[in-house]
C-alpha cells in the first residue's frame, strides 16, 4: 500500500488538467505514441468536440521513482466547469492529494478557489502546479504571489511546468510520490469500498468504479450493496489503464472497478458502500453530499412510443451522472416525460446531448426554470420548479425566488460593461475589491433565474473571455411573479410556459414570441404565437405560411434526387415535435430564454 | 401472366409479392368503385412501361441549363452505335412499350437521317405497341419541312417544342437560339404538316434586374410601369396569352429553377439579377393555372396542362411508379423497385458500351419506405392525387387513418381535398406538393 498514490488534478476550466494528465500518462509509457491523442482521457465525443472535460476519469500509472521504487499512481482528471463540481467532489473522496493546476497567464480564478476549498474539506495534500509557463503572457511571479495571498498556501511548495511543452513533468511525478501520503487502510479488515461512479455496459451489466478503503475483493466474492442490501457475485475486478484491465484482486488503497453482473441499474448508487456478504464492515463509509439541482426542465420523447425507452435510458444514464436527478412528469402538449434537475445550463445541455447520442433518443426539453417558493393563503409553503404547477394566483400571498451571490473576477477595463449587465439582470448589493492591481472582483446578488438563462454567455462576451464567474445560492427573496403561457395556433404549449418577474413579463413575452418566430420554420399554414398572462394576451406574432416549395420539373431522371432531398428533410422533421399540427423544433424550447442581444 | 416480362438487367428482381403494381391501374376520371376488392382489382391489366431515349446534343448551351449535354456534334455517329449496343443489352427488358419519348438535350439537332435511323433502330430492338404515344422534343429553330416529314415517316405523333418564351428579351436572357417570331412560325408549320398533338414548353419566374434600374435604361422603349417585378409578370402573361392563341394541345409551364454553375445562376449570385420572391412565384403559379384552366386546359400536374385526353402518357408513368427504360447518357430506368442511371458523360457512355459494359453510373433498390415517400411526392404533384385504397394496397399505409388530423387541417386550409376515394391537392396544394409529401 505504501507504493500507491491516489490523487486528482483539479483547476479552473481550461487551465490544462487534461493536458497535464496526458504528459503524466506518456511519461509512464502505458500508451504507445502512435495510439496517443491529445487530452486522451476526454474520451467522449462530446468532450472532444467541445474541448472540455465533463466526466472525471481514472487512470492507473506505473511509475518508477528516483528512489528506485515502483509506484502505482491512480490519477483522476476532473472537469473544471462549475456545473460539474459534483464530479470533482466525488473524485476527491478517493484521493489523498491533489495537483492544483493554475494557468500561469490567467492566474487564480473562481474555480481554482472553489476546488481548493473542496480539497481542504477532504483534508488532502495540495501541490500547487503553475502550468503554461511556456506562454509569452505567463506571469509566474504574480501567480506565486496569488498562491500566497489568495489561496493561503505556502508559496514555496509550488511547481512550475508546461503541460503542452512537456516541461517539468518529472518534478510533478516526484512530488506526487514524495508529498502525497500513501492511502491508509487494512487489507485484512472487512471490505469497505466507496462507489464513486458507474457505467452501464450492455454486455457486462453495471461496471462499478470504486475506491477500496479497507479489505480485499476478488472474483467469486459475494458483495453486498449497503443501501438496499442487494447481493451479487463478483465476476471481475481490475483497474483502469485507459481501458479496463483485469486484476486478481483489489485491496485497501486501490482505485478500480468491480463487475458483478448487476443488471438492476437502480441497485447501484454512487456514494454507497460495498462490503462482503459473509463479513460485512461495521458501518458504511460516509457517502457524498446530496446534489442540489438549481435548474429544472422536463424531458419528453419526440415520439411518444419512445417513453419506455427514455425511462430505461435515464436509469442507465443516471449511473454515469450522479448529479442528474429526475422524476415522472406529464405535459398536456408533450405527453409523458420526466422532470429533471440540473446543476446548471451547461449541465442541462450536456445531458440532452449525451442522451441523444449515447442512447439514440430524440428528446424535447421544456423551458428551464429555477425553483420558486410560494406561500398560500392557507399557510402552505410550496416549492415550484415547474410552471405547470404554478399555484392559483388568487391563493398566493407571497412569492419568492432564489438569489445567488455572483462572484466575478475580471480585468478592470470590463467593469463598466459587467456592472451594466448585472443591473439589467436585477442585481443588487454590489461590492468591489481589487485583489491585485488591474484585476477586479465584483460581487452582486442576483436572482438565479436571471443568471441561468443567458447571463453566462453574455458575461463571457462582454469580458471577451477574460472574466471568470462563480456563484453560491444565498437565500429566497420576495419577488413579484407571474406565469407566462405561450399559445401556438391557439393551443397552449405548457412546455413553453415560464415563471417570470412581473415587471419584465411583457418584455419576456415579446422576446419569447420573437425567438419562436425565428426558430419555428414556416409551414403550410399560418402560425399564430401568443404570450398570455392570466388570460390576457400580452404579445403576439405570426409566422406566415409558405406558398410554394414544389420543384418545377420532376421526370424520370429527377425522382431519385428529389427523394433524397425529401428524406433529409424528413429526418430533420423527425426531430421536431408536432403540437397541434405545428412542427416545433427542439431548439425552440431553449431559445425562448435567449435575449436578443446575441 | 398479367404484366410485362421484366427482365431487369443487373439485380434482376421484381418483387411482386411485396409491391403489387397490378392493382394500381385506375383511370383518371373514374375512381374505383367501392365494391371492388383488391383481388378483383389486381386482375386489371398492368400499364405497359415507357421507353425514353436521351439525345445529349445541343447546338449551344442555354444560360440556365444544368443538364448534361454537349455541343460537339461529331460524336453523333459513335453515340448512335453505342445506343444500338445499349438497346441490344436491354432487348428483353419488356415485352412492349406503349410510349416512346425522345428527349434531350435537343433531339432536333440530329440530322434527319440520324433521327429516322435511330427510331428505326428502336423499332428493331423493341416492340412499340400499336397506338403508342411517340414524342420528340424540338427546338423551334430546327423545325424544317424535311425534319417534320421525316418525323411523320417514323411514326412520331407528338411534338414537344421548346419555346420557353414569346418575349425576345426573355429569350436573350435565357440564351435561347431562336426568336419569338421563329417559334410562332415553327408552330404554324408543324400544324400545317398535320401534327395534331403539339406541346409547348414555357418558362416563367425569370430573374430581372434589381429595382427597375439597369433594364429600364437599356431598353428605353419600355418605361417601367410599376416595378421590375410587375413588368416581369406582365411579360409572362403576354407569353401565356400568345401560347393560348396558338392553341397547342399541351403546355408545360416551368418555374425557372436556378441550377448551380450556370451563367444565369452566376449573374444572380453577383446580384446583377434577382429572382422573384417566393410569394411572387406563388402568384405566377396560381395565376398561370387559373388562366390556362379558364382556357380549357386541365392542370394535371404541377407544371403540366393539357386539353382533355392530351396529357402526356409517357410522363404520367413517372408519377405513378410505372416502369420505364431509359437509354442514352444520364438516362434513368425504373423497374418497380430498382432505379438506375447511366453515366452522364457521353465519352464514358460510349466507352463503356464499346467495351461491352452496361453504361450504368449507379443504381439503387428502393425499400418500402422510399417507395412510399416517392408515391407521396409524385402523387401530390398530380391533380389526380393519391388513390387512398390503392396506396394502402401498394404501399401498405392507410393514409387517412395515419394522418387524419393533418389531412383535416390541410383541407381546412384549402390545400387538400378528399374526393371519390382520392386524396388530391388543390391548386394551392400543388404549389406545396413537396411539403405535403412530408406530412
Ligand atoms: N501554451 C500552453 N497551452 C496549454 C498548456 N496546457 C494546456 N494548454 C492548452 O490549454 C487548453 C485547455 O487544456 P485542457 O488540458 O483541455 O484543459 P482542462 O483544464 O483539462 O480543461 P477542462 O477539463 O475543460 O476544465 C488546450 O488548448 C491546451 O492545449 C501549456 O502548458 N501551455
Ligand atoms: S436547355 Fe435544352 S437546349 Fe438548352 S442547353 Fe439545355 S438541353 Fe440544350
Ligand atoms: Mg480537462
Amino acid at each position: 500500500m505504501d507504493s500507491i498514490r491516489n490523487f486528482s488534478i483539479i483547476a479552473h476550466i481550461d487551465h490544462g488538467k487534461s493536458t497535464l494528465a496526458d504528459r503524466l500518462i506518456q511519461y509512464t509509457g502505458i500508451v504507445e505514441d502512435r495510439d496517443f491523442q491529445d487530452q486522451i482521457l476526454d474520451n467522449m465525443d462530446i468532450e472532444r468536440e467541445r474541448g472540455i472535460t465533463i466526466k472525471s476519469q481514472v487512470v492507473s500509472l506505473p511509475y518508477c521513482a528516483k528512489d528506485g521504487r515502483s509506484y502505482t499512481l491512480n490519477l483522476i482528471d476532473t472537469p473544471g466547469h462549475v456545473d460539474f463540481t459534483y464530479e470533482v467532489s466525488r473524485s476527491l473522496a478517493s484521493c489523498e492529494g491533489v495537483l492544483l493546476v493554475i494557468d500561469a497567464a490567467q492566474g487564480v480564478q473562481a474555480q481554482t478557489l472553489a476546488n481548493l476549498y473542496l480539497a481542504m474539506e477532504h483534508d488532502l495534500a495540495i501541490i500547487p502546479v503553475i502550468n503554461k509557463i511556456d506562454l509569452p503572457s505567463a506571469d509566474v511571479e504574480r501567480v506565486i504571489e496569488q498562491i500566497d495571498s489568495e489561496l493561503g498556501l505556502d508559496p514555496d511548495t509550488h511547481l512550475k511546468c508546461s503541460a503542452k511543452a512537456g516541461i517539468g513533468i518529472e518534478e510533478v511525478l516526484e512530488a506526487i510520490v514524495a508529498r502525497i501520503p500513501p492511502p491508509k487502510g487494512d487489507p485484512a479488515a472487512p471490505l469497505a469500498a466507496l462507489i464513486f461512479d458507474a457505467k452501464y455496459d450492455s454486455f457486462r451489466g453495471t461496471v462499478i468504479h470504486c475506491r477500496i478503503f479497507d479489505g480485499t475483493v476478488k472474483a467469486g466474492d459475494i458483495i453486498r450493496l449497503v443501501y438496499n442490501n442487494a447481493t451479487h457475485r463478483v465476476e471481475e475486478v481490475g483497474h483502469f489503464l485507459l481501458q479496463r484491465q483485469k486484476l486478481e484482486s483489489l485491496s485497501a488503497g486501490d482505485v478500480g472497478y468491480i463487475i458483478a453482473g448487476v443488471k438492476t441499474v437502480s441497485d447501484v448508487r454512487t456514494g454507497d458502500t460495498i462490503t462482503l456478504e459473509n463479513r460485512p464492515c461495521p458501518k458504511p463509509l460516509p457517502g457524498f453530499k446530496e446534489v442540489k439541482p438549481v435548474v429544472f426542465a422536463s424531458i419528453y420523447p419526440i415520439a411518444s412510443d419512445d417513453y419506455t425507452d427514455l425511462a430505461d435510458s435515464l436509469d442507465k444514464f443516471k449511473l454515469n451522472d450522479a448529479s442528474f436527478v429526475y422524476e415522472k412528469d406529464s405535459s398536456a402538449a408533450l405527453g409523458q416525460g420526466f422532470r429533471c434537475g440540473f446543476l446548471g445550463l451547461l449541465h442541462l445541455d450536456i445531458v440532452q446531448e449525451r442522451l441523444e447520442r449515447e442512447y439514440d433518443l430524440s428528446i424535447i426539453l421544456s423551458v428551464p426554470s429555477v425553483r420558486y417558493r410560494f406561500t398560500l393563503k392557507d399557510g402552505t409553503v410550496l416549492f415550484v420548479d415547474n410552471p405547470t404547477h404554478y399555484p392559483e394566483p388568487m391563493s398566493i400571498i407571497k412569492s419568492e425566488e432564489p438569489y445567488i451571490r455572483a462572484a466575478m473576477m475580471l480585468p478592470e477595463r470590463y467593469l463598466g460593461a459587467v456592472m451594466k449587465l448585472c443591473m439589467e439582470k436585477r442585481g443588487v448589493n454590489s461590492t468591489l475589491n481589487y485583489p491585485s492591481p488591474g484585476r477586479a472582483e465584483l460581487v452582486y446578488e442576483v436572482p438565479l433565474a436571471e443568471v441561468i438563462f443567458d447571463f453566462y454567455d453574455r458575461f463571457k462576451s462582454v469580458t471577451q473571455g477574460y472574466g471568470s464567474f462563480d456563484y453560491d445560492l444565498i437565500d429566497y427573496r420576495e419577488s413579484s411573479l407571474a406565469l407566462l403561457d405561450i399559445l401556438v395556433n391557439g393551443e397552449k404549449v405548457d412546455a413553453l410556459s415560464q415563471i417570470v418577474h412581473r415587471e419584465r413579463a411583457r418584455a419576456r413575452g415579446l422576446q419569447a414570441c420573437e425567438r419562436l418566430k425565428e426558430e419555428i420554420p414556416r409551414q403550410m399554414f399560418k402560425i399564430a404565437i401568443q404570450g398570455v398572462i392570466g388570460g390576457e394576451i400580452i404579445s403576439r406574432t405570426t409566422i406566415s405560411a409558405f406558398r410554394k416549395d414544389v420543384i418545377a420539373k420532376c421526370y424520370g431522371g429527377d425522382i431519385s434526387r428529389k427523394r433524397k432531398l425529401l428524406e433529409k428533410q424528413k429526418k430533420g422533421k423527425k426531430r421536431m415535435k408536432m403540437i397541434g399540427n405545428v412542427s416545433i423544433p427542439q431548439s425552440a424550447f431553449l431559445a425562448v430564454l435567449k435575449s436578443d442581444t446575441e | 401472366m398479367s404484366g410485362p416480362a421484366f427482365q431487369t438487367a443487373g439485380t434482376g428482381f421484381f418483387p411482386r409479392d411485396s409491391l403489387d403494381f397490378s392493382a394500381g391501374r385506375i383511370s383518371e376520371e373514374t375512381p374505383p368503385t367501392t365494391g371492388k376488392g383488391p383481388s378483383e382489382q389486381s386482375t386489371e391489366p398492368d400499364e405497359l412501361p415507357g421507353l425514353y431515349i436521351h439525345i445529349p446534343f445541343c447546338l449551344r448551351k442555354c444560360a440556365y441549363c444544368g443538364f448534361y449535354s454537349i455541343t460537339d456534334l461529331s460524336l453523333i455517329p459513335a453515340y448512335r452505335s453505342a445506343l444500338r449496343r445499349e438497346m441490344a443489352l436491354y432487348r428483353g427488358w419488356a415485352a412492349s412499350f406503349d410510349t416512346l419519348y425522345i428527349g434531350g438535350g435537343t433531339p432536333s439537332v440530329l440530322p434527319e437521317e440520324d433521327l429516322e435511323g435511330l427510331i428505326a433502330d428502336i423499332r428493331t430492338a423493341f416492340t412499340i405497341a400499336a397506338g403508342a404515344e411517340i414524342t420528340v422534343e424540338a427546338n423551334p429553330a430546327d423545325i424544317t419541312e424535311g425534319l417534320l416529314a421525316s418525323l411523320r415517316r417514323s411514326g412520331v405523333n407528338r411534338l414537344n417544342i421548346g419555346v420557353q418564351s414569346f418575349d425576345d428579351d426573355s429569350l436573350a436572357l435565357l440564351g435561347r437560339r431562336h426568336t419569338a417570331l421563329q417559334a410562332i412560325g415553327a408552330i404554324q408549320q408543324v400544324r400545317d404538316t398535320g401534327f395534331v398533338n403539339i406541346g409547348l414548353d414555357l418558362i416563367y419566374g425569370l430573374p430581372s434586374s434589381p429595382a427597375g434600374g439597369a433594364n429600364g435604361d437599356m431598353m428605353p422603349h419600355r418605361v417601367p410601369i410599376c416595378t421590375e417585378a410587375d413588368r416581369n409578370f406582365a411579360t409572362w402573361l403576354a407569353t401565356l396569352d400568345t401560347a393560348i392563341g396558338l392553341d397547342p394541345d399541351h403546355l408545360s409551364c416551368y418555374q425557372l429553377t436556378l441550377e448551380e454553375k450556370t451563367p444565369l445562376a452566376k449573374r444572380c449570385r453577383l446580384g446583377e439579377l434577382i429572382l422573384p420572391g417566393e410569394s411572387r412565384q406563388a402568384d405566377f403559379f396560381l395565376r398561370t393555372a387559373q388562366i390556362l384552366e379558364e382556357s380549357g386546359y386541365r392542370h394535371y400536374e404541377v407544371s403540366n396542362f393539357a386539353r382533355p385526353g392530351r396529357e402526356s402518357r409517357h410522363n404520367r408513368k413517372y408519377w405513378s411508379h410505372v416502369p420505364y427504360l431509359g437509354l442514352g447518357p444520364a438516362a434513368h430506368s425504373f423497374s418497380g423497385r430498382e432505379r438506375r442511371w447511366n453515366r452522364s458523360s457521353v465519352d464514358a457512355y460510349i466507352g463503356d458500351l464499346e467495351s461491352g459494359r452496361e453504361p450504368v453510373e449507379s443504381r439503387e433498390i428502393l425499400n418500402d419506405e422510399q417507395l412510399r415517400l416517392e408515391a407521396l411526392f409524385l402523387g401530390f404533384r398530380t391533380r389526380r392525387g393519391i388513390c387512398l385504397e390503392t396506396f394502402k394496397i401498394r404501399y401498405g399505409r392507410d393514409l387517412l387513418a395515419d394522418k387524419r388530423d393533418m389531412i383535416v387541417r390541410l383541407s381546412g386550409e384549402g390545400l387538400l381535398e378528399i374526393r371519390d376515394g382520392f386524396l388530391r391537392p388543390t391548386r394551392a396544394g400543388m404549389a406545396v406538393a413537396d411539403s405535403l409529401a412530408l406530412i
